[in-house]
């Protein structure tokens, strides 16, 4: 096969069907675009997944005399005694899903409050001896928290049992279900994309059909005649497939690295090295989709 | 060099076959005629030929090859062994000449310098020896005809196959294409034209195949066009 001849053929192709290799070249990007978003937004929840259940514990709040006194329910026989205190430690140890447990005293409890939440307007009024003593319990695997629920929240002493991977959940939820989105949109913009390239090959076929009508007689082989095509949809879905590597770049650098990092400090956002990563795979399909699409255009609109 | 054995062809949606029933052998380095009205099959059996369709029933033999068993990705080595030569010429008008008959060439893939000898040559045989950089719009209908029919020999077929090459020409110049068709047919190539041009036909005086409503009515060597239209 003569690469000259392939490239010529291409070019005038490509600059005879102006508009909609445009059209073609802008649907792959968008398509290719979500789908590297969304590929990268799993992996930023997944991170966040990662950091955060690293941090968060399971929490067993313990009766202070306030609870006993101004709360009936879990906290009705008084505040917590040193001796259940003992046991709930001894028991939680004894546990095979923990990993390390902690106390937090009520000072403690008291200094993190401040910290957290210091500006809130009901910090004056708060004294250390209104704030809860708590066990802090880190678990091996964080989805075992039941076990740990069902042990101790009927203990005496034993306020509540707080999972706080459940505070988390809405948030994660939200950003998954922000992906599914992206992930329906990609769907839709890669069905617009694949019909445009469609269209794409059948007009380049109709406008060639004096060309591969000779070639066929003439006896080129079938692969000679339709490689010109195939090229032609694979070059037009490599320059989306660029402009949607320059899309993710651009986003990464000023929304998320620009903006976003400066907005929200508690969330890590993934760097560089995980957008770079995905490129390969988004030229990849960028480029074998499209010719893919061609290929098939072809067997129904080019008799070879 | 061609061989049809009880060959019938019909169409779907079509209660006529196009073909019926026809048998015939035509030699290496023969020059035929196929003549019959419109609709008499004539188109069919070249389509045949060339394999564009494949027959219904009986056998189609070219070159020694059975059609119906030569499958789908080697036809085109079949067909670099047959030229064709059609009525409406089938240049690219926006290709010279020169450019045109290159064409062929280059996409079966011969290398460059074999191109670039060959051109010049077959278009010094057909007579358009100085017009290689021509458009074929400038060209006459006779000329532009010698183009196609360089086009067709410039791979050296061992059959070529016209379709009515006469057909949008006037009398005098359907003679000089008839004299070159005749003078390739002397260097042993075989030579099937359809034709409707009795005149042509009746100054020749070789072999004539006549098809009538898809049957083979008429294979007389040396014959003359023997019917009216």
């Amino acid at each position: 096969m003569r690469a000259q001849f392939v490239m010529s053929e291409i070019g005038v192709g490509l600059r005879r069907n102006l508009t909609m290799t445009f059209a073609v070249i802008v649907s792959v990007a968008l398509s290719l675009a979500l789908f590297g978003g969304s590929l990268l937004m799993r992996e930023q929840v997944g991170t966040m997944k990662g950091y955060w259940y690293d941090k968060v514990n399971v929490s067993i709040y313990l009766c202070n005399k306030n609870d006993a006194q101004s709360q009936g329910g879990a906290c009705a026989k008084g505040a917590v005694t040193e001796d259940q205190k003992k046991e709930i430690k001894a028991d939680l140890e004894k546990m095979p899903v923990v990993q390390s447990v902690q106390f937090e005293t009520a000072d403690e409890a008291f200094k993190h409050y401040k910290e957290q939440f210091g500006n809130s307007p009901i910090v004056p009024f708060l004294t250390p001896d209104q704030m809860q003593e708590a066990f802090r319990v880190k678990l091996k695997d964080p989805a075992k928290y039941r076990v740990v629920s069902s042990a101790f929240s009927q203990r005496p002493g034993v306020q509540e049992v707080e999972d706080q991977r459940k505070t988390l959940e809405p948030l994660l939820n939200l950003l998954n279900g922000m992906n599914l989105a992206a992930l329906g949109v990609m769907a839709l913009m890669l069905v617009v994309a694949l019909m445009l390239i469609i269209n794409t090959v059948r007009v380049s076929a109709f406008s060639r059909r004096r060309e591969t009508g000779i070639m066929r007689l003439v006896g080129a082989s079938s692969f000679y005649i339709q490689t010109p095509f195939i090229m032609e949809a694979a070059f037009a879905g490599l320059l989306g497939a660029g402009l949607a590597c320059v899309l993710l770049v651009s986003v990464q650098y000023f929304l998320v690295n620009n903006w976003l990092a400066h907005q929200i400090d508690v969330i890590q956002f993934i760097g560089w090295d995980a957008v770079f990563a995905k490129m390969p795979l988004v030229i990849a399909i960028g480029l074998l989709m499209p010719a893919l699409a061609a290929f098939v255009a072809l067997r129904k609109y080019l008799k070879v | 060099m061609i061989r049809f054995d009880n060959v019938s062809k019909s169409y779907p949606k079509q209660n006529r076959p196009a073909l019926r029933d026809v048998s015939l052998e035509i030699e290496k380095g023969e020059f035929v005629f196929l003549v019959g009205s419109s609709g008499s099959g004539k188109s069919t059996f070249l389509r045949l030929l060339l394999r564009e369709e494949r027959a219904t029933h009986g056998q189609v033999h070219v070159l020694g090859k059975d059609l119906a068993r030569l499958s789908n990705w080697k036809v085109p080595h079949m067909r670099r062994q047959l030229g064709t030569v059609f009525q409406d010429f089938r240049l690219l008008p926006n290709k010279t000449v020169a450019e045109n008959v290159a064409f062929a060439l280059e996409v079966i893939g011969k290398p460059r310098g074999e191109i670039r000898k060959a051109v010049p040559q077959v278009l010094e045989l057909v007579g358009l020896g100085g017009k290689e950089q021509r458009m074929p719009g400038e060209l006459s209908g006779g000329e532009q005809q010698r183009v196609a029919i360089a086009r067709a020999f410039v791979n050296r077929p061992r059959l070529l196959i016209a379709d009515e090459p006469t057909g949008n020409l006037d009398p005098q110049t359907s003679v000089g294409i008839m004299k070159l068709l005749d003078r390739i047919n002397r260097t042993g190539t075989t030579v099937i034209m359809a034709t409707h041009d009795q005149q042509i036909v009746d100054q020749m005086r070789k072999r004539v195949i006549e098809l009538e409503q898809g049957r083979l009515v008429r294979d007389q060597s040396r014959g003359v066009y023997g019917y009216q239209h």
